[in-house]
């Protein structure tokens, strides 16, 4: 009959794509060991060494900012926009407080904030909304594809959202508060959706380790 | 007898006003303290947050409304997903479904304030309106929050921070 046979047919396709995907899966699993054999690196995951790297941008001084000046210090650095209603501010806030916090610690550590919508928050812009936080933290813009370069090395995502009639857009991004240790090594990361006091002792962990 | 007790519920009423003053009623819908903070300097942005309840039989949507301050308004859902913030216009509007309270709160669903003409301040509330697809518009104040405050009543925030976030809050 041959509703069956279509049906049939149906099926068959269905557990196809099934068995596709589950080989791709495998494959991808597969690359990734093979990947981590190659780099010999039994013990630390592969992916901790392979977030950040090296990157000149612009400062809130219209001056560039080469990531060589975070030499032998940790940093903390987190990716945002000032037309953000909400966990930009949240976070300047708590990175502000976290800074107090530490009192003659802070001087141990740099805060860096990357705006990922160039377009709008230019080294002026950046400067004037900072003004409200911890003026040790450090506001850095960029060209499109510089941004783009520092995201991807720090494999933070980001992506504009227009809205319905066109007439504005908002971003969607990694809100995650990347600390990296004196070496620019991942240690850990912060998440504003955790206490304060865990932040705050992964700030110190950080700063103890060095 | 009767007039002590008038003179109580008005006394109660008095008393329980300051805290009620920005609550808003259209018909089947309720909005509880509507709220906002304060924003960084040259912000273009700032969130609105309260909690609306419809008690009528049909559901009802919040699709816009105005603010004084802004240039327009849109209803938002920020949502966290794998450490990605996303933010999304609601195009179709907010649902309030009959019986139920929708609570628009930081990390969640707020209405935005957008093209700001001016900064939200402690102290002075923000004017605006809100459009329900069948309730119709109502007039809306909020109260304003310190910088990042979490909750209208979040003490820590703002202040808290270095000096330069307690500009215009005292």
């Amino acid at each position: 009959m041959a509703t069956t046979d279509f049906l049939r047919r149906v099926r068959f396709a269905a557990w196809a794509a099934v068995a596709i995907t589950a080989l791709a899966a495998g494959a991808a699993l597969l690359g990734e060991a093979q990947r981590a054999n190659i780099l010999g690196s039994a013990g630390a995951p592969p992916a901790t060494a392979r977030v950040g790297a090296p990157f000149e941008l612009t400062g809130t001084d219209g001056k560039r900012f080469n990531s060589a000046a975070l030499a032998g210090k940790p940093f903390a650095i987190f990716f945002g926009f000032t037309h953000c209603p909400d966990i930009c501010p949240t976070t300047l806030l708590e990175m502000t407080n976290h800074l107090k916090a530490l009192g003659e610690r802070a001087s141990q550590l740099n805060v860096l904030f990357v705006s990922i919508d160039p377009e709008r928050d230019t080294a002026d812009h950046l400067k004037l909304y900072l003004s409200a936080f911890d003026p040790r933290i450090i506001g850095l813009t960029g060209t499109k594809e510089e941004i783009a370069s520092i995201a991807k090395s720090f494999r933070a995502v980001y992506e504009r959202v227009p809205n319905k009639d066109g007439s504005d857009y908002t971003m969607n991004h990694t809100a995650s508060v990347y600390l990296m240790d004196k070496a620019g090594r991942l240690v850990s990361t912060l998440s504003f959706e955790e206490p304060e006091e865990t932040r705050q002792r992964k700030i110190d962990n950080l700063l103890t380790r060095g | 007898m009767k007039s002590t007790i008038a003179t109580l519920a008005l006394g109660i009423a008095v008393l329980a006003t300051p805290a009620l003053a920005a609550d808003a009623t259209l018909g089947t819908i309720t909005i509880k303290q509507p709220w906002t903070r304060a924003t960084p300097p040259g912000a273009k942005v700032a969130g609105g947050f309260m909690t609306i309840t419809n008690t009528g039989k049909e559901a009802d949507r919040l699709i816009g409304g105005t603010a004084t301050i802004a240039g327009h308004l849109e209803v938002h859902e920020m949502s966290m997903d794998g450490g990605m913030m996303k933010m999304r216009e609601l195009s179709g509007g907010l649902e309030i479904k009959p019986g139920q309270s929708v609570v628009l709160k930081p990390g969640s669903y707020h209405v935005m304030f957008m093209d700001l003409k001016s900064s939200p301040a402690a102290g002075a509330p923000v004017k605006g309106t809100l459009k329900f697809e069948k309730a119709g518009s109502v007039d809306i104040s909020y109260d304003v929050a310190p910088l990042g405050a979490k909750s209208l009543d979040d003490k820590d925030a703002g202040a808290s921070g270095s000096k330069g976030t307690n500009h215009g809050h005292h």
